[in-house]
């Protein structure tokens, strides 16, 4: 048998993605597209904030959303239902994360050019999407209120990649042992800069502050 | 639970690799995995078997795996620690003002043929 022969790579997997995400984020720079990842878990909202953000977004800006699910079209027929917006439905064939790639493929399907903001609603899943960069010019996530305070302890990754993170359904804080104070610090211990914003998506409570807070992102980025 | 999504990506460099190199069967895959990279060992293993053995290139490819001892550094006490032990609190000054040195590497060190 012949001897093996060693060839050295060290190269992080990630790098290509890394690459392909750094490529977008430039394209989308010089079409003046402002593209945010919105990531939560399974059920925090992301749809309902979606909605609401957008209904109040949809006269200054022109918006498209693509909606990452491993199956259905549940969401992007919802979203059209209830915004009018350009709503595509992404596959991922199973896998729990969006890639740069995969992300080039659903804006080939918008109309860049007669478009402002997209909304990519990733994955509802609080590990992976935190690893994959997606070519985003701003990551957003939710966490409702529900799945607890203590949620920037458990999944450091998500936390410390946002930009912004919404704490969602504030209507139902008073049945729950969470405090609003506590996660701040936990979110602050990872990530100093985040932006926290408590809303209610299903009042409306809130999501004014998250909308100008999107606003301001993406008239910088046009300039 | 981005186990296969890596596996994939570990596909693609190394055929890129082998082809630049004139390479028809790679016979293992030499990885370092951080103990905080969230890449569970023995998943990848299992997604790399399911998904290397449909690529000629890799059919028996093994997929060897070094683990990389994840290392915080305290910028209060100015000292290491183990992360995994301690998390972000230093167990020398109890401060939280640290950051991890390694331990979140998920690269191919190397590929034999």
């Amino acid at each position: 048998m012949d001897a093996l022969r060693v060839i050295e790579i060290k190269k992080s997997v990630f790098a290509d993605n890394d690459c392909d995400a750094d490529a977008l984020r430039k394209e989308l720079k010089e079409k003046g597209v402002f593209l945010l990842n919105l990531m939560s878990a399974p059920g925090s909202g992301k749809t309902t904030t979606l909605i609401q953000t957008i209904n109040r977004l949809k006269d200054s800006l022109r918006i498209g959303v693509m909606e990452a699910d491993i199956d259905s079209d549940v969401d992007a027929r919802k979203m059209r239902e209830a915004t009018g917006v350009e709503s595509i439905q992404l596959h991922t064939g199973g896998m729990c994360h969006l890639d740069a790639e995969m992300t080039r493929q659903g804006l080939d399907a918008l109309d860049l050019n007669a478009t402002d903001l997209v909304i990519l609603e990733n994955v509802g899943n609080l590990v992976c999407p935190a690893e994959f960069d997606t070519g985003a010019v701003r990551n957003a996530m939710i966490l409702s209120v529900p799945e607890g305070d203590d949620k920037p302890l458990k999944y450091p990754l998500m936390f410390s990649v946002c930009d912004v993170v919404l704490i969602n359904k504030t209507d139902v804080m008073p049945y729950f042992d969470f405090s609003l104070e506590r996660c701040k610090k936990y979110i602050h211990e990872r990530n100093p800069k985040a932006q926290v914003i408590p809303i209610c998506a299903k009042t409306g409570e809130g999501v004014d502050v998250f909308v100008r807070w999107l606003k301001d992102q993406v008239n910088n980025w046009k300039q | 639970m981005h186990e296969l999504g890596i596996v994939f990506y570990i596909i693609r460099d190394v055929k890129q690799v082998a082809e630049a190199n004139h390479v028809e069967h790679v016979a293992s895959v030499v990885m370092d995995i951080g103990e905080v990279s969230t890449v569970v060992p023995h998943l990848l293993g299992d997604c790399w078997r399911w998904a290397a053995d449909k690529e000629p290139l890799l059919q028996g490819c093994e997929l060897e795996m070094n683990t990389i001892p994840a290392v915080t550094w305290c910028d209060q006490c100015k000292s290491e620690y183990p992360t995994v032990a301690h998390g972000r609190t230093c167990p020398h000054c109890g401060s939280g003002n640290t950051w991890l040195l390694r331990g979140n590497e998920v690269e191919i060190r190397e590929i034999k043929v």
